[in-house]
């Protein structure tokens, strides 16, 4: 693996839009990524394996709940430095990535916002140092687009709940201690639940051979009559909407994170571009290459000022969900063209581990496809725009 | 122990490095600001002393309101207080008298600043501080420890190094070595978060005109081609050596 020369790119000089603090979480963020994630992750992605040693460097850089208060354990930042954030470990590697999106959106989130006091203090400062590490169990093997379909279901037995069914494609979910899980009750409404590691008939089997988010650990969640203590349902909010405001928290972090991956594409593209001699000269100096590079800025670019005022909107509380769609969608598939692009810059080389691009463009293949799939994003602009659905 | 370290706010080592108005000032547009590498050696050596030893640690700079990010930076590693002596660092002399008068009015027992800043490499501050305070003064220093008020330097010296015994009250231009790049700390973010609360004092400078004035700035001539002469065309060697790289 070369060494991380990232240089980060900044055309129209976002960063007099950051305040003095947003700049400097980010620049934390980004010299950590440099020196605890760069030099281990392809190593990791080749294996298949996910690097356990960098969760505690995740906690230090604020990357578990960056948002959540600090009385909670969190870093009570707003939701720029969260953006922020994402970006930088995505430059790193959007596996990485997930699992700090999984820890803050989708199990600290739903436990502060729809938890009980109680249940705050019982887990969230644990989550937010990495000793606890989380999943979220939403889609199901026959419910993937359609959650609101699914069929696990808890049932009321007096003094706890007997949880049965099976969740498939959970990120973490074969380390993790606990999970967020949502399932139906005996009315068919959607509560969450915490089910801890270790109560039994809970297993979380691995899921192998992806091609993607290698370094990222994805497994099943199979309850088998568990008994989860009452104390542990999350009673702040019930309905599909309840993992639905957890997506679009997570949705936003990931926006922000696909900048970071699409960054760390171009930025290597065009050292290569300058580097690479053919025919007498520097392949940059060709039409076709600079096309593809000038494409690439300008599009990041844009996708830069999506995400900053989202943010903004977010930060006040006003972004809706369609709105976040619309980001995540764009961004992503931004990130995913402009690795398909770099990738061949790069000719032959950009197909090797020693360069960061391919597993860039692996990744982001689950990234369009997770937290709502490409296709589904569109539809609810397009159901927001004209007031008809065209899911069902 | 009360640990004083200087720091020079300087462009980050990748920028591109451009001046303005007719290049008699320095282009900032599109730079970004970071510690002297020397003196996060430093910053960093003086966090352990703090941490092993217990010691107060403050952070000096000489510069506008623009330099405030890299002492909330410094902060957040950990510094306990921050100075900016609020004046343009317009020459080495200068930016010494700021820094003396802080240091006579903190009780400080030791200050580390760093061998050079790498923007202008005057390499001048630590010494004239030292003359100005009459202090011990160690340079280029690559390892330093405090036993009560005795100190050890390790200096760098042409080809090996030099082990000193000192005494506090101390200065010394620290470098690589005090501790290695992979030691210089990150913030983290409760660091960040404490920093918030930190203080960070604006003082007025002292009144003083400046010894020097910059008046033009030059970048170096672009490298030209590369000349491959034939190993049998050793004069031809000779004569391109002195007439025109004029290196013998
Ligand atoms: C690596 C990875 C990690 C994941 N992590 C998690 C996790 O931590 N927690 C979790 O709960 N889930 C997780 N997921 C699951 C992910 O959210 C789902 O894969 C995603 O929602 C799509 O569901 P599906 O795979 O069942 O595809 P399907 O819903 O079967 O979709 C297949 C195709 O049909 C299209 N389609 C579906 N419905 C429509 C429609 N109405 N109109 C037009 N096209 C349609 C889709 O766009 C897609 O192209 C993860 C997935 C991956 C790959
Ligand atoms: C806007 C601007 C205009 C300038 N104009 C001129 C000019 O007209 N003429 C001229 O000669 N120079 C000019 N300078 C450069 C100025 O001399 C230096 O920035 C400063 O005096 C110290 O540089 P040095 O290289 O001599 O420091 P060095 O002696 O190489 O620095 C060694 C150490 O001293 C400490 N130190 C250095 N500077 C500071 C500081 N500002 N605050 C706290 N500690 C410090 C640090 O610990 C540093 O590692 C200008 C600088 C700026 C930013």
């Amino acid at each position: 693996m070369k060494p991380d020369l990232f240089e980060s790119p900044d055309y129209y000089n976002l960063d007099d839009l950051l305040s003095e603090e947003h700049k400097l979480v980010r620049d934390a963020a980004r010299s950590w990524v440099k020196r605890a994630v760069s030099p281990i992750i392809e190593d990791y992605a080749q294996r298949a394996e996910f690097p356990n040693e960098i969760i505690a460097g995740l906690a230090e850089i604020g990357a578990f709940g960056p948002y959540i208060p600090e009385e909670y354990g969190g870093a009570g930042l707003d939701q720029i430095s969260y953006g922020l954030i994402m970006q930088e470990i995505e430059r790193g590697d959007s596996g990485v990535r997930s699992t700090a999106s999984v820890q803050s959106s989708l199990v600290m989130y739903p436990i502060f916002a729809y938890g009980t006091e109680e249940q705050r203090k019982r887990f969230l400062p644990d989550l937010a140092s990495g000793k606890k590490m989380g999943c979220f169990g939403l889609t199901e093997p026959d419910h993937g687009s359609n959650p609101g379909g699914m069929v696990t279901r808890f049932a009321d037995k007096g003094d706890h709940y007997l949880l049965n069914g099976a969740k498939l494609w959970i990120s973490n979910s074969p380390f993790a201690d606990l999970a967020v899980v949502w399932a139906k009750n005996e009315e068919g409404r959607i509560h969450g639940l915490i089910v801890e590691r270790g109560m039994e008939g809970f297993s979380t089997p691995e899921t192998h051979n992806k091609w993607s988010l290698r370094a990222s650990a994805t497994g099943e969640l199979i309850f088998d009559n568990v008994k989860v203590p009452k104390e542990n349902l999350l009673p702040g909010k019930n309905g599909l909407g309840a993992p639905l405001g957890c997506l679009d928290s997570a949705r936003y972090g990931i926006a922000w994170g696909a900048i970071g991956a699409a960054m760390d594409c171009y930025d290597t593209a065009l050292r290569y571009a300058k580097e690479r001699s053919q025919f007498g000269k520097p392949i940059a100096s060709f039409q076709l290459q600079q096309k593809k590079l000038a494409e690439m800025i300008t599009e990041i670019t844009k996708a830069q000022l999506l995400a900053f005022r989202l943010g903004q909107l977010k930060n006040e509380g006003r972004a809706t969900t369609a709105q976040i769609s619309m980001a995540k969608r764009n961004n992503v598939d931004m990130a995913l063209k402009i690795a398909r692009e770099a990738r061949q810059v790069l000719g032959g080389m950009g197909i090797t581990g020693e360069y960061s691009i391919m597993r860039h463009m692996m990744n982001l293949e689950s990234v369009i496809t997770y937290e709502g799939t490409h296709d589904i994003h569109l539809l609810i602009t397009g159901a927001d725009i004209t007031g008809i659905s065209a899911f069902k | 122990m009360k640990i004083l370290v200087c720091i020079s706010n300087v462009p980050d080592t990748t920028s591109k490095i451009n001046f303005t108005a007719d290049n008699t000032a320095f282009d900032t547009t599109g730079v970004q600001f970071v510690i002297n590498p020397n003196d996060e050696f430093g910053l960093t050596r003086a966090m352990w002393l703090k941490e092993k030893q217990g010691a107060t640690l403050h952070v000096a700079t000489v510069g506008t309101a623009a330099v405030e990010p890299t002492m909330r930076k410094a902060l957040a590693i950990g510094a306990d207080e921050a100075i900016r002596i609020n004046a343009e660092p317009t020459d080495g002399l200068f930016t010494a008298r700021q820094l003396a008068e802080v240091v006579k009015n903190g009780g400080y027992d030791l200050v580390i600043a760093g061998r050079e800043s790498i923007d202008y490499n005057g390499g001048m501050v630590p010494g004239m501080l030292a003359a100005m305070l009459d202090w011990n003064f160690v340079n280029t220093c690559i390892g330093l420890e405090i036993d009560g008020d005795k100190a050890t330097a390790v200096r760098e010296i042409d080809g090996g190094k030099e082990t000193l015994e000192t005494k506090l009250p101390l200065i010394i231009g620290g470098q690589k070595g005090l501790v290695e790049e992979s030691d210089l700390r990150i913030p983290n973010m409760r660091g960040i978060m404490m920093a918030r609360q930190k203080t960070l004092t604006v003082m007025d400078p002292v009144d003083m005109e400046p010894g020097t004035r910059d008046t033009q700035y030059e970048k170096p001539a672009p490298k030209g081609d590369v000349k491959l002469v034939d190993p049998g065309n050793l004069d031809q060697l000779i004569d391109l050596l002195h007439k025109e790289a004029k290196a013998i």
